[in-house]
């Protein structure tokens, strides 16, 4: 594509977003994000119900951290494409249904990791400090861990939802709802005006997502301010480590 | 709603008969595999190649960058931001940010899009890398007389390549699922059988086979790099 044709792509794309008739009439703007948030709600709800207890059960037995790896390096290896399709030609069909079920499968790792390390890595004398004041199991857990483990749990949350929201593009790709749309049509009508209008809105529902949720996990947290911005450090083998970043699928 | 209630009472059946129910549709069909045998290995290539491109490109791009941000302290909060930045644009979006520039219909608008992605994951394993080398090492390397070229290649090399090569491994499995994406430009490798088989009346043998095909190729991969890291560390195995 020479220069003068990406520039009036440019052009064509502010002139599409900035026609207040695309984003409120039926089918426009305004409905596919309210799709496209409302399957990645159900979704991150769906995998937080499922990953988060899953976490504080193994992570206060410290077992299974092999099985966590295992689980958060096969899902990287899966297409989230290939799910996608794959859940639309079985009996659920071109569902909503189908395209959260798939969502929440890549959401899962991402929270599971994340509570596991939380939960195994609260300290040992905290824990035995915590029994000698005389609080029960239940005590515990609510007062003493969840509170330590709520930054590393707050961020798989936000990496997971991050996640869910990009990813939530794709379902268009098979027929699904959502922003990803835009972007299909796009690509159908070879309208790069179309296409790069979709890539911001869709980029930029992304990044939003990221900023509010970091905001809000600061807000949230207990103690002083942790930023999610952490020194990066060599890998460990064989041991779960916490994820920052998902899969950019 | 009243009228769509009664619009819809009238115009589907009760029991709706799809063509994919009447005809045999199997999830897992030899004969797909064999029949199609040349435009399987068709996608596949495409597929490896759009992934060793876009690792090659990273890593020759990672590199110095990685070795900038170690030296310039202040330079690593921008490069890591930014490339944190860059993996939150979700990847349809990425391709279609690049489309007016490289091309709708072309796989260089893949291959820069995944070569973006691959450059994120391995700038942060570089420099996590070159980082966890001892100050006190390369200190009694450069007392010994090691230039710079010799003490990177003799010592920064070795005793980061563990982290490196961690980050290869992380970059080509990654970069072997999202290859999928660029079904949207019609060249998505393998991607083109699962999104092919959806629209060919939901052919699900030509589906799976395109799904299964990517997670093996992900594990050969893996297991490849991983074989490599064996060969070229000889020491840590002898550490155990």
């Amino acid at each position: 594509m020479d220069e003068g044709g990406a520039v009036s792509a440019f052009g064509d794309a502010f002139v599409y977003l900035n026609d207040p008739f695309n984003w409120t009439r039926s089918g426009g703007i305004l409905d596919l994000l309210v799709a496209h948030l409302r399957i990645s709600a159900l979704a991150v709800l769906l995998a937080a119900v499922l990953a988060v207890p899953t976490g504080v059960l193994l992570g206060r037995s410290g077992r299974g951290g092999g099985a966590v790896v295992v689980l958060s390096n096969v899902s990287r290896a899966v297409p989230t494409l290939a799910l996608l399709t794959v859940l639309a030609v079985t009996p659920l069909g071109f569902s909503e249904l189908g395209t959260v079920l798939a969502l929440a499968a890549f959401a899962v790792p991402p929270m599971l990791t994340n509570t596991y390390v939380g939960f195994r890595e609260v300290d040992r004398d905290v824990r035995e400090a915590a029994r000698a004041m005389g609080m029960s199991r239940g005590q515990m857990l609510t007062r003493v861990e969840f509170p330590l483990a709520l930054p590393l749990v707050a961020t798989g949350v936000r990496t997971a939802a991050v996640q869910v929201v990009a990813t939530a593009t794709l379902a268009a790709l098979v027929g699904g709802g959502g922003l990803g749309r835009i972007i299909n049509l796009g690509f159908g009508q070879q309208d790069h005006g179309l296409i790069l209008a979709g890539a911001v809105l869709v980029a930029a529902l992304a990044l939003l997502t990221e900023l509010v949720l970091v905001l809000v996990s600061a807000a949230l947290t207990p103690g002083p301010r942790r930023w999610p911005v952490r020194p990066v450090r060599a890998p460990r083998a064989g041991q779960p480590e916490p994820t920052s970043s998902g899969v950019p699928l | 709603m009243a009228s769509l209630g009664a619009l819809s009472a009238v115009s589907v059946p009760a029991a709706p008969v799809l063509a994919a129910d009447a005809a045999p549709n199997p999830w897992f069909d030899p004969s797909y595999v064999t029949d199609n045998w040349d435009t399987i290995v068709g996608h596949l290539g495409q597929h490896v190649r759009l992934t060793v491109g876009a690792v090659l490109l990273g890593a020759l791009i990672a590199l110095p960058l990685a070795l900038l941000a170690r030296r310039t302290r202040f330079l690593a909060g921008p490069v890591l931001g930014l490339s944190s930045i860059v993996y939150t644009i979700p990847s349809l979006a990425m391709f279609a940010f690049l489309a007016p520039f490289t091309g709708s219909l072309s796989a260089t608008t893949v291959l820069v899009g995944l070569t973006l992605y691959t450059l994120v994951i391995l700038v942060r394993n570089f420099l996590a890398g070159l980082q966890g080398v001892p100050a006190d090492v390369r200190e009694a390397a450069r007392g010994m007389g090691y230039g710079s070229a010799r003490l990177f290649l003799r010592v920064d090399l070795p005793l980061a390549l563990p982290a490196f090569m961690a980050g290869l491994r992380i970059a080509t499995v990654s970069t072997v699922a999202l290859v999928t994406v660029g079904v949207i430009t019609g060249n998505g490798g393998l991607g083109q059988l699962i999104v092919g088989g959806l629209n060919a009346n939901f052919y699900r043998a030509e589906i799976v086979t395109g799904a299964v095909g990517c997670v093996l190729l992900a594990l050969v991969a893996d297991v490849l790099l991983a074989g490599l890291e064996r060969l070229l560390t000889p020491w840590t195995r002898a550490a155990r």
